[in-house]
């Protein structure tokens, strides 16, 4: 009774009124009806994501695995854990003061959860990589890139690439042997591009080879650029998902 | 005016008691009390008697006929012989103008441009048959988002997440020695993801395998669906289809193992159980 009363309490005000809309679960008087469910969606900010209903072969794990929200997760996560680390790294590496690279040291030995979260945001990434990629493959074999899907699998596979170029700007950002040798023979292949070779290298590089304006520039791709571009186009991956009909199938 | 109306506290009191919920109670009070007003004033309650609406209409039909309406005129013959106590669609068209405040003796509204003064919205609308979407689509077998989608979506985000702790918590990501420009590291690989490139590498020139057959792949999957005609989505009707893509990925998933754990100091081959493994994630 106690308990009933507490609850009462809680959500019979103004305040709770006014933060969950009508229909909201977290409202008193949510009942599991057809219309209180319907409501739940259609009054949820979700709504942005998901109709009010969806056809019922598309929650059958084996469909999909998930592998297109688990991808989104990963952004998100990746995000979290990527604003925590900004917090304890500056991305500048002068001869004699690498700052970057004392910096991931101090992450792990001073910081709290640092190197946890360090560890989190580093699998996260190749996660990530590796979800958006299975993630494509599953497209593929249901054939949900026919009509009229196609434009969406161009806009998954621009974001494949951004998911790529994240992972890949982010590598740089330790400062180590390790970053600054894989970044070399990345950038190495891309001083071959036909006729702009050079100008393309030089721009990515901030100069002719990897010093610390490349890894200003890269820090700032990383955490600014390719994340702004990633989320537009995730905005028009989501709604034309809605917009072409939902999940494809069923087969 | 007052827009507060008070409630029948009595009824209000009995309806609690009978266990009906506050909010019903109130509005039962409510009306209760505004019934009660309106006796006290006198008025009749309950819908009008038969011969006072015949008389209401009377009154109306003579009105409109002393303003001159077109419309009202015409219908009176019609009316007459049909008789009845019903307004005729010519008369309600009459009485809806002039609540709209143009019929009658008023002027017409040009072209329906509103005059200054009068409401600039109207809430109803004639929708021409033309003008409404003719939906196709088939009744399809459909579920609550809400709770079922939700729940599982929940749970799987749960089921990555605690993976992904678990994993962070036991294996620490790796942090090799400051970077030295001068000092090339004898194992040296991109990630992973960029290992299928870089064995190319080893087969071709830069300007093939690193920037040619990567844009030409990556324009190739983006055309895929405008290349693939087939209509199907079932698997036993695109064999071609299937089979191109799983040639595509085994090729480039080979190239990948090959290159993060066959290759080693100075990029040649190597056994990983005989000279230990050149790859870190």
């Amino acid at each position: 009774m106690a308990n009933k009363d507490l609850k009462t309490t809680v959500q019979d005000n103004v305040i709770w009124k006014s933060i969950f809309r009508p229909g909201s679960i977290y409202r008193k008087g949510y009942r599991d009806t057809s219309r209180d469910r319907a409501l739940a969606s259609m009054n949820n900010v979700l709504y942005h994501l998901h109709p009010v209903k969806v056809k019922r072969h598309g929650l059958k794990l084996t469909y999909t695995y998930c592998l297109g929200g688990l991808s989104f997760f990963m952004f998100i996560l990746l995000t979290v854990t990527g604003i925590f680390l900004m917090f304890f790294y500056t991305p500048a590496a002068g001869a004699g003061t690498e700052i970057a690279y004392l910096n991931m040291r101090e992450l792990s030995a001073s910081v709290t959860f640092g190197q946890l979260v360090r560890n989190l945001h580093r699998w996260g990434a190749h996660a990530m990589v590796f979800t958006v990629f299975l993630h494509m493959a599953r497209v593929f074999y249901h054939g949900a890139y026919k009509p009229p899907r196609e434009f969406n699998w161009v806009v998954g596979v621009i974001l494949l690439t951004l998911t790529l170029l994240l992972s890949f700007t982010g590598y740089l950002l330790p400062w180590d042997q390790l970053a600054l040798w894989a970044v070399t023979v990345g950038t190495n292949m891309m001083g071959f591009t036909p006729v702009f070779g050079d100008q393309v290298q030089f721009v990515l590089l901030g100069g002719v080879e990897i010093g610390p304006n490349t890894l200003l520039r890269w820090y700032v791709l990383h955490v600014l650029f390719i994340p702004f571009v990633t989320v537009i186009f995730l905005a028009v991956h989501f709604w034309r998902i809605r917009k072409d009909g939902g999940i494809s199938g069923p087969l | 005016m007052s827009d507060e109306v008070s409630i029948d506290q009595e009824v209000y009191d009995r309806l609690i008691g009978e266990g009906k919920s506050e909010r019903i109670a109130r509005a039962k009070a409510k009306a209760a009390s505004v019934r009660k007003a309106k006796l006290a004033e006198g008025a009749t309650l309950g819908p009008r008697p038969a011969e006072q609406a015949a008389k209401a209409l009377e009154e109306f039909r003579a009105n409109a006929g002393g303003g001159g309406g077109v419309a009202t005129k015409t219908a009176a013959p019609a009316d007459a012989g049909g008789g009845g106590g019903r307004l005729t669609p010519e008369e309600r068209a009459a009485r809806v103008a002039a609540s709209l405040g143009n019929g009658g003796a008023k002027e017409p509204a040009s072209m329906g441009v509103p005059q200054s003064g009068d409401h600039t919205h109207r809430l109803l609308a004639l929708v021409p048959p033309a003008g409404i979407q003719q939906v196709q689509a088939k009744q399809q077998d459909k579920v609550y988002t809400w709770p079922h989608l939700l729940l599982v979506e929940f749970v799987s985000l749960l089921a990555a997440g605690s993976l992904l702790l678990i994993a962070s918590f036991f294996l620490d990501a790796p942090l090799g020695s400051l970077a030295n420009p001068n000092e090339v590291p004898s194992i040296n690989k991109a990630p992973w993801y960029f290992m299928g490139l870089q064995e190319l590498l080893a087969y071709f020139h830069p300007m093939i395998a690193g920037v040619t057959l990567p844009g030409v792949f990556l324009v190739a999957l983006m055309a895929a669906p405008y290349i693939d005609k087939n209509p199907s989505a079932k698997p036993e009707n695109r064999k071609v289809a299937n089979m191109a893509f799983t040639f595509f990925l085994t090729f480039w998933g080979l190239l990948v193992i090959i290159g993060s754990f066959l290759r080693g100091a100075g990029y040649e081959w190597v056994w990983p159980w005989v000279q230990g493994l050149g790859f870190t994630l």
